[in-house]
Formats: C-alpha cells, sequence, structure tokens
C-alpha cells in the first residue's frame, strides 16, 4: 500500500498540475478553471455514464427486436437548452469581470518596455538599465510592460503570472501583473514567430524589494531610459522642428502623452505609444486636422529599442515645459 | 411524365423534367454568384478599412485616376447589360439565331471595349507614369506609401473584376457558338439566361467599384 | 407508374452490373460524372493525403519525447508542424466526409438519379487534386514553415519558403469545396424525390447543407486572404505590412473569418454521419428530430460571428473581446443539444455495437470532451493563458481527430457494404476502434495538462519539466498510428474477399439501403415515393417493456 502511495506519489511530482501561481490574478483564474474543469468532468462523466448504462441496458438481444417508439417532449428539449445556457451565462459574466478587472493596471504600477525581436526579448526598465531575454521584478510591486516587435508577431506569456499578450510590429500592447511570490518563472514567446520561436524563452525574477533595490544600483550605470531618448530626440532632429514654439511647423510635444486627440477625420484617439510610434514611422498616416504631409518618415531608420527611449522622453515631458530641453 | 424519346435538347439526364433543370441551373447560378459576393468582398472590406483609416491618401490616389474613363466605361458596361437582357429577350420570343447572335456579339464588343479602354487608357498611362505598385512604381512626389496603397487595392480589384470580365467573354463566345449550333429556342434557352446572370452580376461589381475608387473625395 | 424520360432511366437493370464493374478502364474511372465513382476518387486522394499529414504527425511526436528534439533542427520541425497542419485542415478534413460519403449518399439518400451538376463534381476533383499536388510539390521541394494560419508579416516578408505556392494551393483547393458546397446546394433543394419533404430527410442531409452553406459562404474569404497575402510576399506592396500603414491584425481577422466556419466544415458532417449511426443502431427513431436538424443549421449560423475568439490576446478592444466571448459561448449550445438528443435516441433502443456504433459512441463522448474544453477558450480569464499552447492543440484535435475523424470511419464502416458490396471482418474493426480510441486519449489528454502548465504550442525545444507528457503523449500516438493502418489494410482487403454484402445487411431504414449492394449507375431503377418519415423503425407493443416510473409511454 505504502509503495502504490509513493509511486503515485513519485508520479504525482512528476506530473505536475498546474504551473505556480505567482502573481495576484492567478488566483482567481485558476478557480474559474477549477469550476470548468468541474463542469467539463460533471457533464463528460454524465454522458459517459448514461451511455454506459444504456449500451447495457437496452443491447439487442434477438435480431428482430425492436426499439420502443420516440416521443420528444419539448419540455425535455427546452431543459437541456436552458440549463447549459444558463451555465454558459453565468460562466462569461464571470470570466468577463476577471477579464476586464485584470486588465485594468494600477496607477502606480512600474513601467518596462518590451521589445520583442526574432528570437529575443530586450527588456528596458525606465531607470535605465536593459535586460536581454530576463526581467527583474520586486515583489509586491505592479509592473506594467509596453511592448512592440521589431519584426513579425512575437507573444509575451508567463504562465505563473497567468499573462499573455500578442507584441506587434508598429504597434504598442500592453499587460501587467503584481507578483506575490519571490522565485524564478517562466518566460515564453507564444506566438510562432520563425525558426527559433522555442528559444525565444527566458525568466522572470521576483525578489524581495530590497535585493532588487540592490540589483538596480548594482549594474552599470546608465541613463534613465527618457533622458537616452531625449539625447536621440536631438541625433535625429526631431527637435529642429518639434521646437515646443507656437509658430513651429511641427505640434509641441509637451504634456501630450495620453491626451485625447482629434483627427482629421473627426475620429478622437489617444496619444499613446503607438500613435506616437506610428507618427514617427508612417507620419503620412496620422492625420491631424491641420494635416501638411511635411514630417519625414523615419522608417528603417529607427528601430524599436530608439523607439521606446524617444516614447519614453516625449512621455517625460511635463506640459510646464517648453522649447525642449 | 414526358414521353419517352421525346428529349428536349441539352436535357441533362439526371433530372427528371426539364423544368428541374432549368430551376437547378438557375439556382446554382444565383449560388455561385453569392459565393463571388463573398470574394469580392473580402476586398472590398479591406477597402473599407484602410480608406477609413488613410482618408487622405486615399483621396489622393483616386485623383490619379481619369474619372472620364472610368465613367465611360460605366456606361459601356451598362449598355452592355442591356444588350445582353435584349439577347435573352429575343431568344425567349423565338426570333432567328441571328437576331440572337447580333445582340450577344454586340455585347462582347462593349466588354472587350471596356478592357480595351482600361488597358489603354488607364493601365498603360498608370504603367508609363510608375503608379503600378510591384511592376512600376515610382516613388516621389504624389507617389507616397499611402497612394501606393491605394492603387494597390484599384489594381487587385480593378484587376479581378477585369478577370471576371475575360471569363464572361469567354463564355459569350460559347453562348453564340451554341446559338449558331441551333441549341436554343423559344423552349429552351436556360445557358442564356444563367450567363445573363453573370454578365449582370459583373457589371454591378464594376458600380461598386467605379464610385468607391474614381469618385472619392470629390474635385468638382 | 413509369417515372423515366431517358434511355438511361427505362433500360432495365441488368443483374450484377452495379457502378463498379459498369465500365472498366482509368478512362472510365478519370472521365466519370457517376456521384458515386467520384466519391471514390476522392476517397483515394484524401486517403492519400491523410497518410502524408500522418507521417508528419508521427515525425513530430517521435521527435517531441526529446526536450532538446529527438529527430530534426527547429527549422525543420517548423516544416513538419506546417506541413501536417496544412494538409490536415485543407486537404484531409475539409473535404473528407463531404467529398466522399457526401457525393456518394446525398443523391441515394434524397432518392435522385445524381447531383445537379455531375460535370462540374467530377471538375471540383480535378480541382482538388491540383491544390493537392500544388502542396505536396510545395511540400517536397522545400516545405513551408508559416504554420497553418500563415500569419504575416512573417509569412508575407520573413518566411524563406514555398509559401506562395502553398499558398496557391490552398486557394486552388478551395474552389473545389466552394463548387461541392454549391452542388450540395442545388441537389438538395432541387432533386429530391416526390414525398422526400424537408422534414423528411436524413438528418445526414442536413447536416451536408448546413455545411455546403459554409462552404459558399466562408471558403471565397480564405480564397482572397490568401490571394492578397500571395501579392504581398510577391509585390511587397504592403496591405499587412506596418511599415506603410498595413496591418498584420487585418489578415488574422478575415483569415479567422473563414476558418472558424471552417472547423465546423469539418466538425458538422460527421455530425451528420453520428445521427445515422446512432439511429441505425439502435434501430430507433432519432430524438428531437427537428431539434437535432435545426441545430445543425444555427451552428452554420452563429459560426460566422465567432471568429474573434481567436484573437482574444491580440490586443482588440475589450469590447471586442466581449462579444465575440458571448456568441462563442452560444455557439456551443446546438452542440450541447444534439449530444443530449443522440443520447436520448438510445434509450429504449435495441442497441448492437458492430465497429460503426463504437465509433459514433466514441464520437459522442470524445467530442463533449472536446467541446466542453471549448468553453475555457470561449471564456477571456480563462483563454488569456491558455491561447497559444497545448491546450488548444488539445482541444480542436479532441474535437477534429476525437469527433471528426471517428465519424468519418464510422461513416466509412457503415456504408462499406454499400459502397463495395463487401462486409469487411467486424471482429477486426472493433479493434482497431478500440485501439484509436485508446491511442487518442493517451495521445492529447496529457496535452491538455500540459497546456495549463504552460507549455506553448509550436515549440521544436521544451523545458525538460514538460517531458514527462510529452513522452506519454508520442507513445498514445504510436498506438494511435498503428489503429489507423489496421482498417487501411482489412478495408482493401475485404474488396476482393470480405463476404459479398446483401442490399442492406445493417436493417437500417434510408433511401440507400433499398436498392443493390454496391449500387446500379443510375442508383434507382424508378425514382421512388416517400411516404414516411425519417428512421422510421418498427416499434415494439406496449407490453414488452416494463412500466419505469416517469418514462414516456410508448
Amino acid at each position: 500500500m505504502g509503495l502504490i502511495q509513493s509511486g503515485l506519489g513519485s508520479l504525482a511530482a512528476m506530473i505536475p498540475l498546474q504551473p505556480p501561481a505567482a502573481s495576484t490574478t492567478a488566483a482567481g483564474i485558476d478557480n474559474l478553471y477549477l469550476v470548468l474543469s468541474g463542469i467539463t468532468a460533471f457533464f463528460t462523466v454524465l454522458i459517459f455514464s448514461i451511455i454506459f448504462v444504456f449500451m447495457i441496458k437496452y443491447r439487442r438481444r434477438s435480431d428482430d427486436e425492436k426499439s420502443a417508439a420516440t416521443h420528444t417532449p419539448l419540455a425535455v428539449e427546452l431543459t437541456w437548452t436552458i440549463i447549459p445556457s444558463l451555465i454558459c451565462a453565468v460562466l462569461f459574466v464571470w470570466s468577463a469581470a476577471l477579464y476586464v478587472q485584470n486588465g485594468r493596471p494600477p496607477a502606480s504600477s512600474t513601467e518596462i518596455f518590451v521589445i520583442g525581436k526574432q528570437w529575443m526579448w530586450h527588456l528596458q526598465h525606465s531607470e535605465g538599465p536593459r535586460e536581454i531575454d530576463e526581467l527583474h521584478v520586486a515583489v509586491g510591486v505592479p509592473v506594467k510592460l509596453t511592448m512592440t516587435s521589431q519584426d513579425v508577431i512575437h507573444d509575451f506569456y508567463i504562465p505563473a503570472f497567468r499573462v499573455k499578450k500578442d507584441v506587434l510590429p508598429g504597434r504598442f500592447t500592453s499587460l501587467w501583473f503584481q507578483p506575490t511570490e519571490v522565485g524564478t518563472y517562466h518566460l515564453f514567446c507564444a506566438q510562432y514567430c520563425g525558426t527559433n520561436h522555442s528559444e525565444m524563452i527566458g525568466w522572470i525574477y521576483v525578489m524581495t524589494p530590497t535585493d532588487y533595490a540592490a540589483w538596480l544600483a548594482g549594474g552599470e550605470k546608465t541613463e534613465s531610459l527618457a533622458q537616452q531618448g531625449e539625447r536621440l530626440f536631438t541625433q535625429f532632429g526631431c527637435n529642429s522642428c518639434h521646437t515646443g514654439d507656437a509658430t513651429a511647423h511641427a505640434p509641441s510635444l509637451a504634456g501630450l502623452y495620453g491626451k485625447p486627440q482629434k483627427m482629421a477625420n473627426g475620429e478622437t484617439r489617444i496619444v499613446d505609444e503607438s500613435l506616437i510610434s506610428q507618427a514617427i514611422l508612417v507620419p503620412n498616416s496620422v492625420h491631424l486636422p491641420s494635416y501638411q504631409a511635411i514630417m519625414p518618415t523615419y522608417q528603417g531608420q529607427i528601430d524599436s529599442d530608439q523607439m521606446v527611449r524617444l516614447i519614453a522622453y516625449v512621455k517625460s515631458m511635463s506640459s510646464e515645459e517648453r522649447n525642449g530641453k | 411524365m414526358a414521353a419517352h424519346g421525346a428529349h428536349p435538347p441539352g436535357f441533362a439526364h439526371q433530372f427528371e423534367t426539364v423544368t428541374q433543370q432549368r430551376e437547378a441551373g438557375t439556382l446554382g447560378m444565383w449560388v455561385f454568384l453569392v459565393t463571388e459576393i463573398l470574394f469580392f468582398g473580402g476586398m472590398f472590406t479591406s477597402y473599407i478599412i484602410y480608406r477609413s483609416l488613410h482618408l487622405q491618401s486615399f483621396i489622393q490616389g483616386s485623383h490619379e485616376l481619369i474619372v472620364r474613363y472610368g465613367a465611360t466605361n460605366t456606361a459601356v458596361l451598362i449598355f452592355s447589360s442591356l444588350t445582353m437582357a435584349l439577347a435573352i429577350r429575343t431568344a425567349q420570343t423565338g426570333k432567328s439565331k441571328g437576331q440572337i447572335i447580333f445582340w450577344l456579339i454586340l455585347t462582347m464588343i462593349l466588354g472587350a471595349s471596356f478592357i480595351a479602354i482600361k488597358l489603354r487608357f488607364e493601365w498603360y498611362r498608370d504603367y508609363v507614369e510608375g503608379l503600378i505598385p510591384g511592376v512600376s512604381w515610382l516613388d516621389g512626389g504624389t507617389h507616397t506609401p499611402g497612394v501606393k496603397m491605394f492603387m494597390c487595392f484599384y489594381f487587385f480589384m480593378t484587376g479581378l473584376h477585369a478577370l471576371h470580365m475575360v471569363v464572361g467573354l469567354g463564355i459569350l463566345t460559347v453562348l453564340v457558338i451554341m446559338t449558331a449550333r441551333n441549341k436554343f429556342s423559344s423552349q429552351y434557352y436556360a445557358p442564356l439566361e444563367i450567363s445573363g446572370l453573370y454578365w449582370h452580376f459583373v457589371d454591378i461589381v464594376w458600380i461598386f467599384l467605379f464610385p468607391l475608387l474614381y469618385l472619392i473625395g470629390g474635385r468638382y | 407508374m413509369s417515372t423515366a424520360t431517358a434511355d438511361l432511366h427505362d433500360a432495365p437493370a441488368e443483374p450484377g452490373v452495379n457502378y463498379l464493374n459498369a465500365s472498366y478502364g482509368i478512362r472510365s474511372w478519370l472521365l466519370t460524372f457517376d456521384h458515386k465513382r467520384i466519391g471514390l476518387l476522392y476517397l483515394a486522394s484524401i486517403t492519400i493525403m491523410f497518410v502524408v499529414g500522418g507521417v508528419a504527425a508521427m515525425l513530430m511526436r517521435i521527435h517531441l519525447i526529446e526536450p532538446q528534439g529527438a529527430l530534426f533542427e527547429p527549422e525543420t520541425y517548423n516544416k513538419m508542424f506546417s506541413t501536417h497542419g496544412i494538409i490536415m485542415v485543407f486537404f484531409f478534413l475539409v473535404p473528407s466526409i463531404p467529398a466522399t460519403l457526401g457525393n456518394f449518399l446525398i443523391p441515394l439518400m434524397i432518392g435522385a438519379r445524381d447531383v445537379a451538376f455531375p460535370k462540374l463534381n467530377l471538375m471540383s476533383w480535378y480541382i482538388f487534386i491540383t491544390g493537392a499536388a500544388l502542396a505536396l510539390y510545395a511540400t517536397l521541394s522545400g516545405g513551408v514553415d508559416t504554420g497553418w494560419t500563415f500569419y504575416p508579416p512573417y509569412s508575407s516578408h520573413y518566411s524563406a519558403t514555398n509559401v506562395t505556392i502553398v499558398a496557391l494551393g490552398v486557394f486552388v483547393a478551395g474552389f473545389s469545396s466552394i463548387l461541392t458546397g454549391l452542388n450540395f446546394i442545388v441537389t438538395i433543394h432541387k432533386m429530391r424525390a416526390p414525398g422526400m419533404t424537408w422534414f423528411r430527410l436524413p438528418l445526414f442531409i442536413w447536416a451536408m447543407y448546413a455545411t455546403s452553406l459554409i462552404f459558399v459562404l466562408g471558403t471565397p474569404v480564405i480564397a482572397i486572404t490568401l490571394f492578397l497575402l500571395g501579392l504581398e510576399r510577391v509585390l511587397h506592396v504592403g496591405i499587412f505590412d506596418p511599415a506603410v500603414g498595413g496591418d498584420p491584425l487585418l489578415f488574422q481577422h478575415l483569415f479567422w473569418f473563414y476558418s472558424h466556419p471552417a472547423v465546423y466544415i469539418m466538425i458538422l458532417p460527421g455530425m451528420g454521419v453520428v445521427s445515422e449511426l446512432i439511429t441505425a443502431f439502435s434501430r430507433k427513431k432519432i430524438f428531437g428530430y427537428s431539434f437535432v436538424a435545426f441545430s445543425s443549421l444555427s451552428i452554420a449560423v452563429i459560426s460566422f460571428i465567432v471568429w474573434g475568439h481567436h484573437m482574444f490576446v491580440t490586443g482588440q478592444s475589450i469590447y471586442a473581446g466581449l462579444v465575440f466571448s458571448v456568441l462563442s459561448f452560444l455557439v456551443a449550445i446546438p452542440s450541447a443539444v444534439k449530444v443530449f438528443n443522440w443520447t436520448a435516441t438510445l434509450y429504449r433502443g435495441s442497441i448492437s455495437y458492430e465497429a460503426p456504433m463504437l465509433y459514433a459512441l466514441g464520437f459522442i463522448g470524445l467530442f463533449t470532451i472536446g467541446g466542453l474544453t471549448g468553453l475555457f477558450l470561449a471564456s477571456l480569464a480563462t483563454d488569456v493563458h491558455l491561447n497559444g499552447t497545448y491546450f488548444i492543440v488539445a482541444h480542436f484535435h479532441y474535437i477534429m481527430v476525437g469527433g471528426a475523424v471517428m465519424a468519418y470511419l464510422g461513416g466509412i464502416h457503415y456504408w462499406w457494404p454499400k459502397i463495395s458490396g463487401r462486409m469487411y471482418p467486424d471482429l477486426w474493426a472493433r479493434i482497431s476502434a478500440a485501439i484509436i480510441f485508446l491511442g487518442f486519449n493517451l495521445t492529447f489528454f496529457p496535452q491538455f495538462m500540459l497546456g495549463y502548465l504552460g507549455m506553448p504550442r509550436r515549440y521544436a525545444v521544451y523545458p525538460a519539466e514538460f517531458q514527462v507528457l510529452n513522452v506519454m503523449s508520442s507513445a498514445g500516438a504510436s498506438i494511435l498510428g498503428i489503429g489507423y493502418v489496421i482498417p487501411l489494410v482489412y478495408l482493401i482487403w475485404s474488396m476482393r474477399y470480405g463476404p459479398v454484402a446483401g442490399p442492406n445487411p445493417w436493417k437500417a431504414k434510408g433511401l440507400e439501403w433499398t436498392i443493390p449492394s454496391p449500387p446500379p449507375t443510375e442508383n434507382f431503377e424508378e425514382i421512388p415515393i416517400v411516404t414516411e418519415d425519417a428512421y422510421n423503425y418498427p416499434v415494439a407493443e406496449a407490453h414488452k417493456y416494463p412500466d419505469a416510473p416517469g418514462v414516456a409511454r410508448v
């Protein structure tokens, strides 16, 4: 008996049933998963058992045996249509609520930029440190990832946090998490992206706040992301038109990030990372009301790493600043 | 049931009656046209999405097209639908095969004119001016990336349409031969009718293409 | 009483002359207009494609025994899974039941002599062969590594493989589907025998009709999508390229607008087959005929408005997510209704367990699991975690393989005597059904677990902690492979050595069982006049069954 138990025990150890639950949203998803599994198991067992019982009880005993007549009471049909519909309705509402809730990053989130490219991840802390295929974060601190791809579609997936989002070229997507357990967790690319898709993996290191602070301070000194962006702003000549003066040909960028912007076709878009990158790379597609199409395109001249620095810089421009810096 | 031996011309033996065959043929053509609507529909949907995202570029691109040729072609096609309908009417009323062939050939001439006008006055000009993406595109000036996108849609959509026109001309050729061989009568002209449906459909696709491509943004 | 109007119909049927021996020689097969022969041409072609796709699967599963990959470089593995998906989806599953059993049976079941457009039918087969040849050529001359989903920008600007040729092959094969669907719609509308009203049709016909609606409405969209992708790849014009204002997500919307309904193309015919098998082998009228019929139609309709559930993690708006999620839950309901109706049909039936019934019962069980796991994916919160993992792979294989392929095999076995005039050895058939059922579950159940643990799909190498489940899955795949080979052997064997089958070896209801096995070329000597409902099995006297509380009276 003990042998069987230990055998099963080691089997169970070899075949884990769930990944570590290491974020604030993991438990909610696991609960929903458990209920879904329960419903699946229930109906599977129900159907299998009924069929099994019928198979035995109504097996043909002689070749000329006849079956009973079939009556289809409407009540029966309605019952097994309505009950599953109700179950589905409950599941939908529960899941949708979780999804909407999980979609809102807390305002105090640490912001980290992610660039996916064949076949590695660049993770860029605002303070400056850059990591490749690894991300160090502090436990209990919410983190918001703003992500773009240099080339094809990738997907940023941390199973332990139950978070996943596609990473697209030409625009930015985001996800957030708040780690609850110190530890090391898998990072996977979950959208097929070519030859080394399965090697575009890495690790998330969740550390205590003290360790994290030490890690952040311990690396080689770099400027913050926004400072690096400011230098690029000059390097690429952006400041020659976007001077911040009212008379400039180009709109002032100060305080622009996060604000709604009316477009030429009447639609309003929020100035977010995607719009900024679109304006830099495909300026003729961003039709402002006073559309003049004089901004040159930087397609092919600015890669995603430079793009996130420029964006960080634009985000950092408060409305009090004028004339750039 | 029809007496044994009385086989109407063109009767197909999987059917029981001529009526059944005619109804099946007509339903078949309508179902086929529905698939064509979905086929063009994918392109129209993409067009609509990009037009709303890049309206300025699409207006610019549309101004590269010459409205009078598009308008002429529209008139040509509408008239060809008339001649096609007259061909069917001629058969329906039991007129001579010569008259049927007259209208069919007139339809073919109009269809061919459509293609000729496109090729000679529009596409050849686009080729020379460097407006055909992937074939003769010249960057610079008004030839912005957004205009390139517009021209992609222009050539994809009108190209696919022209291909359908050419197929239509092939069908008309077959009909002319069949008429010449006395296949049709006032009792039996289903192939003419069914082909007419196809021809009218190709016409209607153009009726949508013309304003969507040529008339954006107004310029008058 | 004469109903015939043409020579073909008037000729008295010579005994012993059937559609197989009415004419000999390759030309009589390659130039046939007979829907039954065309069905067999398709049967041969898709069996070949199934073997190609199956070999790719076997190689993949062997490779995945080791975390670092046992057989291939990642580049080759990527070509393997792409080939497997493309061939299995477009060249096996989509045509399988419709082009083989559908072509063979629809005229027989409705009391017609052929489909509405026999020449178009033959042309469909040639178009299919052309598409398949292009796809095979692309595979053998270097392969494709984009996955069957062909997402740009990878497929349009980055992949250095034969994308355009394969896309062309799929494009061409799509027209085969469209014409088949068109043929079936017109046939079912216009060629039913006198008295065969819509509500007397066998449910297989309802299922084929619903499938044909999807063929006709959905396939043109994948055609235009692949056409645009091909142009993008060849001409570099920018419809899906963000660098010039294009949108890679537009491709996904267009692609899934077809490919989601496509999965219902793949399962609806199987559901139709199961309705036939359950009734025949319990010798009982289906429970809830009109509910099953209308559920087929509602699945076809709703299938067109759920495609966004493939894109929940692409960054699309929350509102889009909510709408597609609720609609995806909705589409599950008609499928559930079918499962309950099939189960209720068994109640007080007279049930026997020949191989076709085992396949049908296996279908119900595995489709139930596969369908319920779809709820995990319709549910937004859990889909975020499960998308792109092996959970998805397990889900769709439960439905496609545990469902569709088992229904296909069940149908082939059930109608084999009608098609070939011979019986196959039922003991071997039951053994292989059991092997397939066991092998299948061992292959794919561990994959649900792998998905939840976080193993992404399309991975050529994986972390070592996933190895045990992968090895279990590969072991199951070997068993499954054996299970598929056995029927191939005995079915071919039976064509020559199997006992001769009479017109109705199963004593089943249905017009196809009223004519000889194999049928004569013209199907019916006289077009029947239908006076009874489908599945009008004789019913027992009341006293044969003891009263039970709450049981419906006989």
